[in-house]
């Protein structure tokens, strides 16, 4: 379990993390969700003490990373793929980490198996592409076999099937009772791999949540409706309370009812039916409608086509 | 280790030296994994022994008898120590820099956050590669210049003479604690170039500027800054009434190095990584 409580940090006048508190259980895969720019790599780097709040705490498990004698057999961490000095092969990488924590030997050709990289042991890791590279520090990671696992953009540069392979990874951890946490600037790949959501903007907690939890409470969600006889049927509709709106097809947009009472509703009246579906905002529209606001770097808008 | 285990106090003490000693085998595995290592003791040998055996076959032979007053048979035989004190030195600075240079430090400093211990394997494993390795080249580049050395040129060469052992083996010392100077500088100043342009600094520009002032300074200061008071371990036998006792120079030599350490140390557990 990751704990952090009020957690702050300035960069000159800058406020990167901003009073932010937020639970990571185990046993799960908890997303960090935020624009670019959020402060989601500086809260990771407080984890892992390498950077000091300036106000708040946070603890692995309990206890503050800096004061885990062997923190490699707690916390398995990749924070930037790239920062592995690049004249060492994968093997000897990981085995100065094996050596620091007192790990054996055998553990370190057992995670570049693991990882998909025991061909590419014995070469030099500047010569690795951005997903090999993430793949040993997911390797780095996995090395002293912690409860508690962190990544920051861990598909970053993967192929398909690196993708593929590290959303199974990272289920069949927290499935093993593991704390995975991992963030991403991309809501639809959250979609595909966490069960739980922190969402940061600015450095402050926008929503804590499940992901379950974060669609249904989605403000723009409705029920696409076309019938034989639109018009009555909006009109029925306006009557006992709900919006209805016209779709750029003509279709009924019907917020206020549910799927179930516009389906009685029409059958009552003997309204012929043609389509009754309820649209519930993708995690990508419902992500984008929270941080709009927060997120410091935007694009002016594309012009919208009028159909689609 | 067989009788510690008794107590959980002993058992405590045991786990804290282990965790150390697994500190400072991770550190000497980066060290002896990285390029730079082998480019920088390849240099210093090759300077050493090359400048030594040049300066015995080219140099001894051509001096006059009233050039005989002021050369020190040893420091003309370690010649080559003014380039291997630089690779040293660099060697020193690029053990720490290299790390932040890269962004490793982060993954270090994740894997052992105290961040002093870090600090002092890293110091202890430089220091033992420099001192074996630079007293090795020491040793042979004197050996070179003792086999280059035409007949009857130069007397007091000997290992038994006044002083040619202490300054032979002196010429090691001088150069692992050139290299601690980088060391310390380079846990202060994080940047490669920073380290590197300060540790040279050090060494070539105090030299310089008391050129300039009045020549009373040279006398009283003089012997103080780094490259004189240093280099007064590795000169057999005394040849400037002003410059300091070899012990007392090489004494004040390590007193900058120390302090560099010691700026490198406060400062580590203070930034952000």
């Amino acid at each position: 379990m990751i704990e952090a409580v009020g957690l702050v940090k300035r960069y000159g006048n800058v406020t990167a993390v901003d009073g932010l508190s937020f639970t990571v259980p185990a046993g799960s895969v908890t997303g960090f969700l935020g624009p670019n720019g959020s402060g989601k790599s500086t809260t990771m780097r407080m984890i892992l003490g390498l950077d000091a709040p300036d106000a708040g705490t946070v603890t692995v498990n309990g206890s503050p990373y800096v004061k885990y004698r062997r923190p490699l057999r707690e916390v398995g961490a990749l924070l930037d793929a790239k920062a592995v000095a690049p004249g060492r092969s994968a093997y000897q990488h990981l085995r100065w980490l094996a050596l620091s924590n007192g790990i054996p030997r055998s553990r370190v050709e057992q995670v570049l198996r693991q990882v998909g990289l025991a061909s590419a042991a014995r070469k030099q890791a500047g010569g690795f592409s951005l997903g090999m590279a993430q793949r040993l520090g997911i390797a780095a990671a996995l090395l002293g076999d912690p409860p508690v696992l962190m990544f920051d953009e861990p598909v970053n540069g993967l192929d398909p099937e690196g993708v593929a392979w590290i959303r199974s990874m990272l289920k069949s951890l927290a499935a093993q009772g593991r704390t995975v946490f991992l963030s991403s600037h991309l809501m639809s790949e959250m979609a595909l791999t966490a069960d739980r959501l922190v969402i940061i903007g600015r450095g402050r907690l926008i929503a804590e949540t499940t992901v379950a939890d974060f669609l249904a409470a989605g403000t723009d969600n409705y029920t696409r409706v076309r019938c034989t006889h639109a018009a009555a049927l909006a009109a029925l509709l306006t009557e006992r309370g709900a919006t209805v709106g016209r779709e750029p097809d003509g279709a009924l947009r019907v917020t206020g009812a549910t799927a179930d009472e516009i389906g009685e509703a029409a059958r009552a009246r003997g309204l012929g039916l043609l389509e009754l579906s309820p649209q519930q905002m993708s995690l990508e529209q419902r992500y984008m409608e929270l941080t709009r606001d927060t997120t410091d770097y935007h694009a002016d808008p594309m012009p919208t086509p009028a159909a689609h | 280790m067989t009788t510690a285990i008794h107590s959980p106090a002993s058992l405590a003490v045991g786990r804290r030296r282990g965790d150390f000693t697994n500190v400072v085998r991770a550190e000497l595995a980066k060290l002896t994994t990285i390029q730079s290592t082998y480019w920088a003791l390849l240099v210093s040998f090759a300077a050493n022994t090359g400048f030594a055996a040049l300066a015995a076959a080219l140099l001894a032979p051509r001096l006059k008898p009233s050039d005989l007053a002021h050369v020190d048979v040893v420091q003309l035989a370690l010649a080559g120590l003014h380039l291997s004190q630089v690779a040293f030195g660099v060697l020193g600075a690029l053990t720490v820099t290299g790390e932040y240079g890269s962004g490793m430090i982060r993954t270090t400093f994740a894997a052992v956050p105290r961040r002093r211990t870090v600090l002092a394997a890293k110091g202890l494993v430089f220091a033992g590669t420099a001192l074996v390795t630079a007293t090795l080249s020491t040793v042979v580049a004197y050996l070179a210049f003792l086999a280059a050395l035409p007949a009857h040129t130069l007397s007091g060469t000997a290992l038994t003479d006044p002083g040619v052992t202490r300054a032979v083996l002196g010429g090691g010392l001088y150069l692992t604690v050139y290299g601690l100077l980088g060391f310390g500088l380079g846990a202060l100043l994080r940047s490669s170039a920073a380290a590197i342009a300060t540790l040279l600094g050090v060494l070539f520009v105090p030299p310089l500027l008391l050129d300039l002032l009045p020549g009373s300074w040279k006398t009283t200061v003089g012997p103080y800054i780094p490259m004189q008071s240093g280099s007064q371990i590795f000169v057999a036998v005394r040849h400037e009434a002003a410059s300091l006792a070899p012990w007392t120079g090489f004494g004040v030599f390590c007193l900058y190095a120390a302090a560099a350490l010691l700026a490198g140390f406060l400062a580590i557990n203070r930034r952000d990584a």
